[in-house]
This record gives structure tokens, sequence and C-alpha cells, in this order.
């Protein structure tokens, strides 16, 4: 496809490699976060971690939406969707998140709940339509990418007077995240930030200054082509040999400094700042996501449903906290592979094809093994 | 493949744009111009790499 073969060269990136190689520097640190799964995904479909030199070090950030929600709102959806009155939307990787006690929204669907997997929130407009005697909620999760189309959902559903639908909103804002991995000095002595893609068109590249300017740390936006991120890598390494810290956009097909002012403009209009958020592995970080505007709280689950506060159980064993803060990778968790699985995940981070684990188990899984035949 | 997409969010769409697509919606216009300018560069990339080459050999 136009735009997409042309950024998969396989030639051009063993040249970026190679240029990589001549430039790192002995001594020098290229401790580097892809804050978006996206990106995690990329580096391991592609290989990229071998045509890297071992200098530089890719730590995996938490921008997967379904790995950051933390189990207490998975709970409450499935609270929802037990509810005979209601019919439950969300995107499909989040139907197979483990929940407490082993539960997901996936199992309560095979008990009889009304639980339907979504392409586009908008989606939902038709569901309710057809349905005027149930209650359509819509599970809304992610980043900046996911939150403009609920936007769209909102102002439609307002605008149309639709008494029986209604959005669970759990969008959550990047920035924030990437303030709380920061904060304190952080524990993970990051040296720059590959800055994600789709989030970026949307926020620009002006929402990630204060990176540069309050912790001295390059953010280098990248699209989600191997060669995008090779460049990204490469042009990090060089803000590092030279001393700067700066914001450099690599994806200019698609990220401005501004990015989309129309997007931008309509989710100001819709949401407003929570005053803080919890997040799987992250804990509560201050004005990281956001929920509906006053004025649209008649379309807002929280405020329709009451729901019950039960004890929210995560599975103890399960790492996804410490690899969603980059403090573990996924092979180091005792589930890994055994019993916890793209098939069977048993942790957020298994579910979705941009969680760490799931990209570790779908293409690097076998990287760590000493080959086999090798000794005879 | 073909599907509905949702085009509110981007203005001034001519059939033959490339749009970056999210869940149904379309988040940006692909400007194509910073697309070949960005291809290019590898291209550059290249070419300095050989140059670089070159001076190592003696």
């Amino acid at each position: 496809m136009k735009y997409i073969d042309e950024f998969r060269d396989g030639e051009k990136a063993q040249q970026i490699a190679q240029l990589i190689h001549q430039q790192v520097k002995e001594g020098q640190s290229y401790r580097l976060m892809e804050f978006c799964g996206g990106h995690t995904h990329a580096i391991f479909r592609y290989g990229l971690v071998d045509l890297l030199p071992d200098e530089v070090e890719l730590i995996h950030g938490p921008g997967c939406p379904v790995c950051v929600l933390p189990i207490a709102r998975l709970d409450m959806a499935i609270e929802l969707a037990r509810n005979p009155e209601v019919i439950l939307c969300t995107y499909g990787d989040m139907l197979r998140v483990p929940a407490s006690g082993g539960t997901s929204l996936l199992k309560v669907r095979a008990d009889g709940g009304d639980v339907r997997m979504l392409y586009s929130p908008l989606d939902a407009l038709d569901i309710a339509r057809d349905n005027p005697d149930r209650q359509v909620v819509f599970f809304a999760i992610g980043f900046e990418t996911t939150t403009p189309p609920t936007a769209l959902l909102l102002r439609q559903a307002d605008q149309l007077g639709l008494t029986n639908l209604s959005i669970f909103c759990n969008h959550v804002l990047t920035p924030a995240a990437m303030h709380g991995i920061l904060k304190d000095g952080g524990p993970l002595n990051l040296d720059g930030f590959i800055g994600p893609a789709h989030v970026s068109t949307v926020i620009g590249s002006q929402a990630y200054q204060a990176f540069p300017e309050e912790y001295k740390k390059p953010v280098v936006i990248a699209g989600f082509e191997p060669l995008d991120v090779l460049q990204a890598i490469l042009l990090l390494v060089r803000q590092l040999n030279e001393g700067r810290a700066e914001v450099e956009n690599e994806f200019t097909r698609a990220v401005t400094q501004e990015g989309n002012l129309k997007a931008r403009k309509l989710t100001n209009e819709v949401f407003t700042l929570r005053d803080s958020f919890e997040w799987r592995g992250l804990g509560s970080l201050p004005q990281s996501a956001l929920c509906l505007r006053p004025e649209l709280a008649h379309l807002d689950a929280e405020q329709r449903f009451t729901f019950t506060s039960g004890q929210s159980r995560e599975n103890k064993a399960c790492e996804c906290p410490s690899v969603l803060r980059g403090l573990k990778k996924p092979h180091e968790c005792k589930l890994f592979g055994n019993p916890c699985s793209p098939e069977n995940p048993l942790g957020s981070c298994m579910v979705s094809s941009e969680g760490a684990c799931a990209a570790y188990y779908s293409y690097g899984r076998y990287r760590t093994q000493e080959p086999l035949l090798a000794k005879g | 493949m073909r599907k509905n997409i949702n085009t509110a969010l981007v203005d001034d769409l001519q059939v033959g744009d490339y749009v970056i697509l999210h869940v149904g919606v379309a988040l940006k216009k692909l400007d194509q111009e910073e697309a070949e300018k960005t291809l290019a560069l590898f291209g550059e990339l290249e070419a300095l790499e050989k140059a670089q080459n070159q001076e190592q050999t003696p």
C-alpha cells in the first residue's frame, strides 16, 4: 500500500541501523522509552531490536489503552454488562481483559450478558436507535486517538436527543502519564522518548514541549512503520551525543505543531479534566484523565447507573504493573508464556497486540533462550 | 476492503487523499509532500553512508 510499503524497506532499515551503530558513543547512555504500544508492536514485529547496537536500550512504555485501565474500572463495566437492561458496547480487545475473580466481558457474554464489540464508537448510535427499550452504554477507553471519536458520539447522541445511550468514560492523557514516569527523577533513568504517532496527529508536537524544558529529555515523534522508528532512534542518538534536548518530529506527514485543532476543540467542548485517575502500574496520576462536562451529565453512565463498590482483586503473581512502569521485561514474569499467553491472558499486557507481553510472546519469546542445536 | 468512515474532523478532503484512520474516524489528512520529503531523507542517509564508507577505505 502506498505510504506504507516505502516505510518498510529492509535495505534502508539496514542503512539507518548502520548509521546508529556508527554514531553511538562509548560511555553515553541511550535508554529510550517508546511510550506507545503501537511502537512496541512495530519494534518486535520487524525485529528492530536485532538491528540496534547493544548501547541502545528500548524501554516499553504504558501507551496501551487496555493495559493501563485499572481493574476497578473494568469491574464497573462488568457490573454494567450484567445488568439485564444494558447493552454494553466496547472495542474488541477489552472483551478478553481479565477482571476480578478471573472473569471478563467475554465470560459475562457467555453467561447471557449483552456485550457487543464495536469497530467504531459511532456504531453505538445505530444500536441505540434499534433498541429503544434497552440502555446502551459505550465503554470508552483509550488515549487522545480514541477520545475525539467518543466526542463525536457524544455530540451526535446529544443532538439526536437519545435517552437510552450513555458513555462510561475512561479516556486518559499521554503527557500526564509521561510526567508520571519522570516525576521525582523516576527509577528508570530514561534518556529520551520516542513520541507517539497517532496520538500526536491529534495533540501536535507542541504537547511535548515540557519534557525537554522541565526534565531535559528529548522527544522524537515517530510514525508506526519500521523506518520511522529507526530514524527516530537515530535522531535521539544524535540529540544525546550533542547534549541537546528538543522535540523533533519524524512523522511530519501526519503530525503538525498544533495537531488537529478541530478534534482538540471538540474534545474540549465535551470533556473536562478529572482531578486524578488511577492507572494500572502508574498509580494515581493528577489531571491524567477526562470525564464528561457537567452539561452532558445526562449522557454519563457514571451518573445514570449506581455501582456497588466491590473489592477489586488483581492476580498477585501478574507483573503487568512493573512491565507498564518499564521496570521489568515481560519474560521476567513467572506467568509469562505458561499459563499466561494471548490465548489465555492472565494480565492486561498479554491481551492487546499493543501490550508488551503480547509483543514478546508473538515475536520475541525465543530471543532470550539458548539455541538448542548450538551445543554439541 | 471497503468501509464507511467518518471524516467530520478533517476539512478539505478530496477523492484520492490519504488519511490517518483510527476506530473508523479520520484523524488527519496525510501530507503527501511531507511523506516524500521523509522518504528522500532516507535516501540521503544512503548517500551519506556511502560517502563515509569511501572515506574509510584508503
